[in-house]
Order: structure tokens, then C-alpha cells, then sequence
């Protein structure tokens, strides 16, 4: 198990490479010339030209790219154009808000999800799941920053009781948590319902009902246990797109986060800054993706060095 | 939806299950059947939007601004006095053309490269599922962030990026079929006779994946709009006063704290009931043409 886990850990490399390269490419393709963003837009040209130097832009574009590995090796990211900053620190910075909404959102759509799913599965073809499925189908087709923008307009203003904006106590969690969670408590919702069912199907159940086990035995000892296999694997795949459906919920929310600062590092260039956090987003799904995989096999013995 | 229903006439006919069938089983989805019903009204509306719309949308009354809808404009008009209605009508032309055409060549790229890797396995087999791998390790909109990034905002560019965002979805479906379609003897059949690779694929393989391919074509679009239109929310899609249902979202942000719940509302609730429509279309489509396929 242990050598299985180290063979993918090594297994991500390639493409990690391949993404860096990628991300390279499109960061020395975006508009607008970096040694200029970062003299400033009334610099002289000797002082862009110097910045290019000192950025070390003159460079032929194979040497930069090794540069930058190089320096990515030793965990500086350099520095932003806009403040300065090291680029280590602004992400740091951001780290935290984006990690709280992340988790926020997925405790509650990961339970309101399962228990929607199990609900309608143990009703099945009756109003009810209908009901809950209609609901889910809803939650998949509600853009996200639509509901958040709702949720400004009718829940923070009216009431004053969250802000509208910003990340400074646990309460703003709640808005932006409720906006971003919600596809992925929808997808959940679909997803348990199909695999209860699926479950619920086995000779093992009906064996165990048979055998006059009561009711919950049957839903929870039974069916429930053997449906969680591929529940597990749904939920760690949603918390990877948390990462990047929190993109444009930050947005909403000006939530002081790694999705925020993407994209204001887009619109005003600071290329550091979006070479850095590109990549870092890449890693983490990754890393997620790979993490839920080696919990599957932990879960599921039976696909256990497969 | 008159361009991905007609295709499914032509589909469904080779397959086991024949036309009628199809038919019979599909008109059980009752909401489907309604879904389809809207889709067909908006896409009339989009196509006669310059006839249909009680005003131009880029002109401004400004004896109504952020006025809230009545009778002569029945949503209402944003902060510079134009009619929400009109937009919306001009905004659903943009958004049926860009989820329609980035998941049209999103399909045609990725199911192609899905055929060759499927179908001559081996090296080229590696080469192009590595790529795909490549493409899914950036999480949901990022790929399509980037694009957009590096291409610049605009309407074109945003339907490039939702396209490339759709290609390995489409590339990995194809080609688990195709393997397993390969090695089946009516293939076999049609590659003793003679046939050639290039008739192998698109004229045995391709058919056979057909169904599943306009499933996730259908449920695909969903989801492209609402990327494209997040993108546009996000100051990455057309110029904000493009009427695009992402854009006036954006800009009703700064009406919407002082009360105007209507410049929100309806553009919102636009893409909501057009994406709906779409999902309920691709949830019936699977189950009639693809059971097994889980979405």
C-alpha cells in the first residue's frame, strides 16, 4: 500500500512538469510587457530597461523557465510587480480565507447532500424524490454568483446580520459558504441517491432483510456501508473543485482569498503572482485527487494494488 | 435546439434500440418535454430578438433609470436606463451561441483524439490521454481562466476557452468506448473485409458512441454557460456593455445595494432556467439513449 502510494506520489511528477511548463508558456503569452508593469506606467525607458534586467526578462526563454524552477526549488516565488511584496507572502496571506471557505462549504453541502440523497433513495418515485431531485437539479443549474449575489441582496442587506463583503469574523463564513457549497451539495445529493440505490440492489440486502434484520440494520449496516465507497470517492473529487469553483465566489464576496487574488493579478498583470498560484492551484487538486484515490483502496479492498 | 435534436433522429436509428422506442421512452419525462418546449420558444427568441425586442438594447431611456419593470419596460432598466428585457433577449443569443459552438468543437476535438487514441492504442494512445491528464489537472474554470488570460477578454476568446475546458472530457468518454468497441466481431467483421482505419472509425466506431456523446453533449452545454458566463461576471468575457447575461450580472452589482432587486434577478434567473432546461434535457437523454452513462 505504502509502495503503491509513493509509485502515484512519483507518478504526479511528469505532469507537474509538464504543467509547469504550460503555465510558463501561458504567463510569457500574456499581454503586456512585464519589465514595464514593473517600473511603472510613467517610468523612462532606461528604467524599464533596467527592470528587465534586473528581472532577469532579457534572458533567452529556456534560461528563464529554468530560473524560475530554480527558484521555485528554493521556495522563492519572487516578487509582486504591483507592491513589491514577496510573492510567498501575498499568497500566504490569502491562504487561510480561501482553506475556511473551502471547509465551510464542504461540511455542510457534503451532510446536506448525503442525507438529501439518502432520503429521496428511500423514497423513491414518491413526491418526495421527486422533490429532492428536483432540487438538486436546481442546485446544479444555479450559477453560483448568482445565488451569491441574492444572498447580498436579500439576506446581508436587509439584515445587516452578515457583511456583504470581506472576511473578518467566523460569521461572514456563512454567505459565501452557503453560495459555494451549494452545486456541490446538489451534485452529492444526485450522486448518494444513484449509489444508495445501486446498493440497495444486492443480493446481500435483501439477504440481510430477509433474514428479518430490522430496518435499520439493513439501511445503515448494509446498504448504506457499501454505498459510501463511492460516496467517499464523489465528496474528494468535489472538494478539489471547491478550490476552483471558489474562484469566482470570492469574487463575489471580495473575499480576501487565493481565487480573489488570482484574479486581480490577471487584470493588473502581475504575472509572479499568477504564475504562482496557477501552478499551486494544479498541485493541490492533484494532490487532492490523489489522496482520494489511495483512500479508495484503503476503503475498498478489493481494488487494492490494482 | 433545433441543430442537437435533429442529429438525434439520426443517431438513435442505427442503434439497437430503434427510433420509436426512443421516442416512446423519451415523452415519458414529462419535464423534459417542457424543458425542450423553452428551449425551442428561446431559441425562436433569440433568432427574432431584433423583432421581438420592444427596445434597442444599447439605448438609454433616461427618464427611467434602474427603474423598477412596469408596463413599458417589463424588467425593469439597469443603472444607464436601457431595457432588461431586450438585453436579456439580445443576451440569450450570446449565450446559446457560446455554449452551443465551445461544446460543438469542444466534442468534435475531443471526440476525434477520444477515436485515434481509442482505436491505435499504443504510443499515440499515451500521448494524447497524457495531454488530456495534463488538461484535467487544472481544476474546473482555471484552464478557462488561463485561456482567457493569455488570449485577452471577448466573446471569441471565451468560446476558444470553454472549448479547450470541454475537449478532454469528451477525448476520455470516446476512448474507453472505442477500446472496448474494438474488439467487437462486427468490427472485426469490417476490418477483414478490407476496410480502411479511417472508415473503421468514423463509419463503425464513431456511431456506436454516438449516443453517449450527445448525452454529455447536452449536459456539457449547461455547464459551458455558466462558465462562460462566470468568466463574463469576472471582467474575463465581451466588453461590459456587450448584453451578455454574465456581463449584467456584473454590473448590477453596484445597483443592488441600493435596492434595485431587478437588475439581479432576471438575468440571473435567465441563465438559471436556460442551464435547467439543459440538465433536464441531458438527464432524460440519458435515461433513454445511455442508462449506464452516470452523471
Amino acid at each position: 500500500m505504502l509502495i503503491h502510494g509513493l509509485k502515484r506520489l512519483l507518478g504526479m511528477i511528469p505532469v507537474l512538469f509538464t504543467v509547469s511548463i504550460l503555465v510558463f508558456a501561458f504567463i510569457k503569452l500574456m499581454p503586456g510587457d512585464p519589465a514595464r508593469i514593473y517600473a511603472g506606467a510613467d517610468a523612462s525607458l532606461e528604467a524599464v530597461e533596467a527592470a528587465r534586467h534586473t528581472l532577469g526578462l532579457d534572458r533567452p526563454l529556456p534560461m528563464q523557465y529554468f530560473d524560475w524552477l530554480a527558484s521555485l526549488a528554493q521556495g522563492d516565488l519572487g516578487v509582486t510587480y504591483r507592491t513589491r511584496q514577496p510573492v510567498s507572502e501575498v499568497i500566504g496571506a490569502s491562504f487561510m480565507p480561501s482553506l475556511w471557505l473551502a471547509l465551510a462549504s464542504f461540511c455542510w453541502s457534503a451532510l446536506a447532500g448525503i442525507a438529501l440523497g439518502v432520503f429521496a433513495a428511500r423514497r423513491r418515485g414518491r413526491w418526495q424524490d421527486y422533490g429532492a431531485m428536483g432540487l438538486a437539479v436546481s442546485g446544479i443549474s444555479l450559477p453560483p454568483f448568482w445565488l451569491g449575489l441574492l444572498l447580498i441582496q436579500f439576506v446581508a442587506v436587509p439584515f445587516g446580520v452578515f457583511a456583504t463583503s470581506g472576511f473578518e469574523r467566523p460569521l461572514d463564513l456563512v454567505l459565501p459558504a452557503i453560495t459555494l457549497g451549494s452545486a456541490v451539495a446538489a451534485v452529492m445529493a444526485r450522486f448518494t441517491r444513484s449509489a444508495y440505490l445501486e446498493a440497495a440492489n444486492e443480493d446481500y440486502v435483501r439477504t440481510a432483510r430477509a433474514k428479518g434484520l430490522t430496518q435499520r440494520m439493513v439501511v445503515w449496516k448494509h446498504t448504506m456501508r457499501n454505498a459510501l465507497i463511492p460516496i467517499v470517492t464523489m465528496l474528494g473529487l468535489q472538494f478539489g473543485f471547491l478550490l476552483s469553483g471558489s474562484i469566482v465566489i470570492e469574487t463575489v464576496f471580495s473575499w480576501p482569498g487565493l481565487g480573489w487574488l488570482l484574479i486581480e493579478s490577471i487584470k493588473s498583470q502581475d504575472q509572479p503572482v499568477v504564475q504562482s498560484l496557477v501552478l499551486l492551484f494544479v498541485t493541490m487538486f492533484l494532490v487532492i485527487n490523489l489522496a482520494v484515490d489511495l483512500l479508495y483502496g484503503v476503503i475498498n479492498p478489493t481494488v487494492r494494488h490494482t | 435546439m433545433t441543430s442537437s435534436s435533429s442529429p438525434l433522429v439520426a443517431a438513435a436509428a442505427p442503434l439497437s434500440s430503434p427510433w420509436r422506442q426512443f421516442t416512446r421512452r423519451f415523452l415519458r419525462h414529462r419535464m423534459a418535454l417542457g424543458a425542450t418546449l423553452f428551449l425551442l420558444i428561446l431559441c425562436m427568441a433569440a433568432i427574432l430578438a431584433p423583432w421581438l425586442a420592444p427596445y434597442d438594447p444599447q439605448a438609454s431611456d433616461w427618464m427611467a433609470l434602474a427603474s423598477p419593470p412596469d408596463a413599458s419596460h417589463w424588467f425593469g432598466t439597469d443603472d444607464l436606463g436601457r431595457d432588461i428585457f431586450s438585453r436579456i433577449l439580445y443576451g440569450a443569443r450570446l449565450s446559446l451561441w457560446v455554449g452551443l459552438t465551445s461544446v460543438g468543437l469542444g466534442a468534435i476535438g475531443g471526440v476525434l483524439l477520444g477515436l485515434i487514441a481509442g482505436f491505435h492504442g499504443g504510443r499515440v494512445d499515451t500521448l494524447i490521454m497524457r495531454g488530456a491528464d495534463v488538461l484535467f489537472a487544472f481544476p474546473g474554470m482555471l484552464l478557462a481562466i488561463a485561456i482567457v488570460a493569455v488570449l485577452g477578454p471577448g466573446l471569441n476568446n471565451l468560446i476558444i476557452a470553454v472549448a479547450v475546458f470541454s475537449v478532454p472530457v469528451f477525448a476520455r468518454l470516446v476512448r474507453a468506448q472505442a477500446l472496448s468497441l474494438k474488439t467487437t466481431t462486427y468490427v472485426e467483421a469490417a476490418r477483414s473485409l478490407g476496410a480502411s482505419t479511417s472508415t473503421l472509425m468514423l463509419r463503425h466506431l464513431l456511431p456506436a458512441t454516438l449516443a453517449s456523446v450527445i448525452v454529455f453533449f447536452t449536459m456539457r452545454i449547461g455547464v459551458s454557460i455558466l462558465t462562460a458566463a462566470g468568466l463574463s461576471f469576472i471582467g474575463l468575457g465581451p466588453e461590459p456593455d456587450v448584453p451578455e447575461w454574465g456581463n449584467m450580472l456584473a454590473s448590477s452589482r453596484s445597483l443592488m445595494m441600493a435596492g434595485a432587486w431587478h437588475v439581479s434577478v432576471f438575468p440571473g434567473a435567465a441563465i438559471f432556467v436556460t442551464v435547467l432546461a439543459f440538465n433536464l434535457l441531458g438527464d432524460a437523454l440519458r435515461d433513454t439513449l445511455d442508462p449506464k452513462l452516470k452523471g
